[in-house]
């Protein structure tokens, strides 16, 4: 039996190797990727690290892998070799030697594997004290990350004026600064999880926690909620751009601005009012509603209803003509607009770049 | 006059109608009869379990696959997971304990067999009332539904707020009741253990399976009335306005995690102590060799049960606790790994030196050691908080357990269900079947859950009813669900050899391996009396002592441990 696993462990292991290497091994694969930018199927693998408590993950990883490897790899070799050895033989008669123990041989099996997981558990002790940190980094950008059923909502401070930048879904940081996150949830457990920034840590109802990443690089980062949290936990996709300074500079400035104010769509921006798109939406010098993402700078984002679908015209509209049927059981219900409110509100909301 | 006095007529079985036959295990007290019930049931529900698992393997073949609505999805998974540890898991292993453990103390029955009937009957009640959900509860939309919780039900998404209806309430009340029945059961095995016991039975003469079932007992006696208890509390929290877990109100979270954990570590060892048990008897006899190490065996058992009661918040280390919290229970989950890993030194001791014959049980025997050996590996890098912080609550977690709990106790229940089965039934399993069925499971157990290793890595989290395509998951999840084809043709060829065996399967006669324990000086079944003498043992291997009178065990017992005969 032995023998089938190491065959499945070869096989296993030597094309992961490639997503754990971070090459890609599907060029083409965006068939209905969020949006258009080049996702690679190691971008979730930890191993792939680009913050610095995930680096201190990934070290420690590849040290107990090693360490259970050889564990693992001992014991099944003695298993196999004694399946072979002392199979019954046809010339075996009678009983075998009976031996009821050896002090020596148990007590050494006893010491050696304290030993081993003793130096596992200092290592242990001294990763937590670099990954967990009880307070922010010097420099750090403190934003609020708010879970709901299933979106998320990021509140930061507006480092080009007064106020608070309020948006949705996707985080936009700067590169090389230390980003301390205090996480709340507005309803149930969820649980944050960018693999490459850092682990999960959890956000949990009436009680407040805190995570921190800092990525090395510009690109975009993703994960998904990693606490089962109702219907859709599924699609609770988060989407962290980490960019430099001067381009975080301007999107800040250009989330803190008012909403865009077209006349020519003003008939979609009444219905909006109207109807009661404005009792969960705020935008801002609009409305005021909280209870859904805010679209002040909707046009701005890349992806629809927290990761399950690219933002463009075509999903914007088939989403407001019923999000049920693009998210099942998801909390915004299906207002049964007739086409004309349809075509007025998405044209509309087209423009709030 | 009486039957008792013509036990070689016809058996009243035979001449009874099907009513009273059936009247007959309904009103039985007979520890072997509830025993074969405990199992048949708990064999059911795996295949219904299964089922589920199909289903949701079904849906995970493909990216964003379309089979399966979310809901569905979430209660397939929600049910599968209670299935398996209150309805399989438990049964099953407190059931088999049932049968076998006044057989190996050489008792009449358990000590409270009318006690040990009402047991059995509100575990079968319990997984009625859940099942009944599937009709019966109103869920989301008011549709008939069944819980969608997930099998550790975490609050606050438990409350009316979000889970309105009353699918929650079944899975409360079904695993509450039959969580009542498996403490009933615990009671009467640690009882029938300590004070049942035939002359000459010493604690350190028993077979090594009564040391696992004892600490299994206690460890079922102080966990289920945790979860029992947090329960209840729910209860109070869902209709009577409560706040334990309210979050809108002050309630904490938290604390249900530490309640239901508090039940579910040690829940993982009720589940896996008595397969180790089985080990412990069959590879002995498999390999003609008296156990390695009773003694150190005994401790390491007793040092599981005592260190399982203080690591359960390791399931906990994403939540934010303090880094001097995180590090104690990494710390007692280092620990545990110690006795655990001495269980299988002691078995790989065993063999080395022994004349090992592989009929099934060895077979599963065999699987178990290399199986749980990989998952009680990646249990040690779980251990590590920080790989935990990455790997908690993904695929890596399933496919974790699954060799803890898949490659070890089913492993471990089919070794056992194959090497008593002859002394239950009086027949023998096919061995050509047997071996078939091990090596197809054996098979797609691999195809099954090694990949979700690396679906885990690439950052699939569990319980999800769709994962993007774009990730590099495809292929894993694929070969995840054609392992599941094996595994269903596997148990098709377990459940042939069952019924074809009853039928005409060899005739077992007492003792058709060769063994050493009490069980095996009995007739194959068992009559309801269990032995015709009270018997007297004067070692852990009385059968062994009456083979080779020339060199009895217990000319050893004071020289245990410390070497050749």
């Amino acid at each position: 039996m032995a023998k089938y696993l190491q065959i499945f462990l070869l096989i296993l292991v030597c094309p992961s190797l490639h997503a754990i290497a971070g090459t890609d091994v599907s060029p083409n694969a965006v068939v209905c990727a969020p949006s258009n930018d080049n996702i690679n199927a190691g971008d979730l693998n930890f191993f792939n690290s680009a913050s610095p408590p995930a680096h201190e993950i990934r070290e420690i990883a590849w040290l107990v892998l090693g360490i259970c490897a050889a564990i693992f790899i001992v014991v099944e070799s003695v298993l196999i070799w004694s399946i072979i050895r002392f199979r019954k033989r046809a010339r075996d008669a009678g009983e075998p030697v009976q031996v009821f123990g050896s002090n020596p041989v148990e007590l050494a099996w006893t010491v050696i594997p304290t030993i081993i997981v003793f130096v596992l558990a200092l290592a242990t002790l001294r990763t937590i004290r670099e990954v967990e940190l009880t307070e922010a980094p010097e420099g750090s950008l403190h934003v609020d990350v708010i879970a709901h059923q299933w979106w998320w909502e990021y509140r930061l401070p507006n480092l080009q004026g007064d106020g608070t930048i309020v948006t949705a879904n996707e985080l936009v940081v700067p590169v090389g600064r230390p980003i301390w996150l205090t996480l709340n949830s507005a309803d149930v457990i969820h649980s944050y999880w960018i693999p490459q920034l850092n682990g999960k840590t959890d956000i949990i109802p009436n009680h407040v926690n805190h995570t921190w990443f800092q990525a090395d690089r510009a690109g975009i980062f993703l994960g998904q909620c990693a606490e089962y949290c109702g219907t859709q936990h599924a699609n609770m996709l988060l989407r962290v751009t980490a960019v430099d300074d001067e381009t975080f500079n301007a999107w800040c400035a250009h989330q803190s601005s008012e909403a865009v104010s077209d006349p020519t769509v003003e008939k979609g921006r009444d219905m909006f009012l109207d109807l009661a798109c404005m009792n969960c939406h705020a935008i801002n010098g609009v409305s005021e509603g909280s209870f859904g993402p805010n679209l002040t700078h909707l046009m701005s984002r890349t992806t629809l209803g927290s990761g399950v679908a690219p933002l463009n015209p075509t999903t914007l509209r088939a989403w407001v003509d019923d999000p049920q049927n693009m998210k099942v059981g998801c909390n915004m219900p299906s207002l049964e607009l007739d086409p004309n409110q349809l075509n007025e509100i998405v044209a509309y909301l087209l423009t709030l770049k | 006059m009486t039957t008792a006095s013509h036990p070689h007529t016809v058996p009243d079985e035979v001449r009874r109608t099907f009513g009273a036959r059936v009247h007959s295990w309904v009103v039985t007290v007979d520890h072997k009869r509830l025993g074969m019930m405990y199992v048949g049931f708990g064999l059911l529900f795996f295949v219904i379990g299964g089922i589920e698992a199909a289903l949701m393997r079904t849906q995970l073949a493909q990216a964003a696959g379309k089979i399966i609505d979310p809901a569905t999805f979430n209660q397939l998974f929600t049910m599968h997971g209670t299935t398996m540890v209150f309805l399989v898991g438990m049964p099953i292993l407190l059931g088999m304990g049932n049968y076998l453990i006044p057989l190996m103390v050489g008792a009449r029955d358990m000590a409270f067999p009318r006690l040990n009937a009402f047991g059995l009957w509100l575990f079968v009640f319990g997984a009625a009332l859940l099942y009944y959900s599937y009709v019966g509860a109103q869920g989301l939309y008011g549709t008939s539904a069944a819980p969608d919780v997930g099998w550790f039900a975490y609050a606050p998404l438990t409350s009316k707020t979000f889970s309105p209806g009353n699918s929650t309430d079944y899975w409360i009340l079904g695993i509450l009741i039959s969580g009542l029945g498996s403490i009933t059961t615990a009671i009467n095995l640690v009882a029938t253990i300590l004070v049942m016991r035939c002359p000459g039975m010493t604690l350190m003469r028993m077979p090594l399976l009564c040391w696992m079932m004892l600490v299994t007992g206690i460890l079922v006696i102080i966990a289920i009335p945790v979860l029992t208890g947090a329960q209840a509390m729910l209860l109070l929290d869902r209709y009577l306005g409560a706040h334990f877990f309210d979050t809108q109100n002050g309630g904490s979270a938290v604390l249900w995690q530490h309640l239901f954990w508090f039940f579910g570590h040690p829940e993982v060892y009720i589940l896996v102590l008595p397969a180790f048990g089985f080990l412990n008897e069959i590879i002995p006899v498999f390999s003609r060799k008296v156990i390695f190490g009773y003694a150190l065996m005994v401790a390491a058992t007793v040092a599981i049960g005592f260190i399982s009661l203080s690591v359960w918040a390791h399931h906990m280390f994403a939540i934010g606790m303090s880094p001097e919290l995180n590090s104690f229970f990494a710390a007692t989950t280092f620990l545990i790994a110690v006795p655990t890993g001495i269980k299988i030194f002691t078995w790989l001791g065993t063999m080395i030196g022994g004349r090992m014959t592989f009929a099934t049980p060895m077979l599963f025997a065999t699987g178990f050691i290399s199986m749980f050996t990989f998952g009680g590996l990646t249990g040690v890098m779980l251990a590590v908080v920080p790989l935990d912080w990455q790997l908690s609550d993904s695929y890596f977690v399933v496919a974790h357990f699954h060799y803890v709990l898949f490659g070890g106790t089913v492993f471990g229940i089919f070794a056992g269900v194959f090497y008593w089965f002859p002394k239950a039934t009086g027949r023998m399993l096919s061995e050509k079947l047997g071996k078939w069925f091990f090596w197809l499971l054996f098979l797609g157990f691999n195809m099954t859950f090694l990949p979700m290793h690396i679906s885990g890595i690439l950052g699939m989290p569990r319980r999800i009813y769709m994962y993007q395509p774009d990730r590099g998951l495809e292929l894993w999840n694929m070969i995840s669900s054609i392992g599941v084809l094996f595994q269903g043709i596997a148990v098709g060829f377990f459940i042939w050899n069952i019924i074809a065996s009853l039928r005409n399967g060899k005739v077992a006669g007492n003792n058709p391996w060769n063994a050493w324990t009490l069980e095996w000086a009995t007739s194959s079944p068992p009559p309801e009396w269990n032995f015709d003498q009270v018997p007297t043992v004067g070692s852990a291997r009385p059968l062994w002592d009456i083979a080779n009178p020339q060199d009895p065990d217990s000319r050893h017992e004071h020289h245990q441990g410390e070497g050749h005969q």
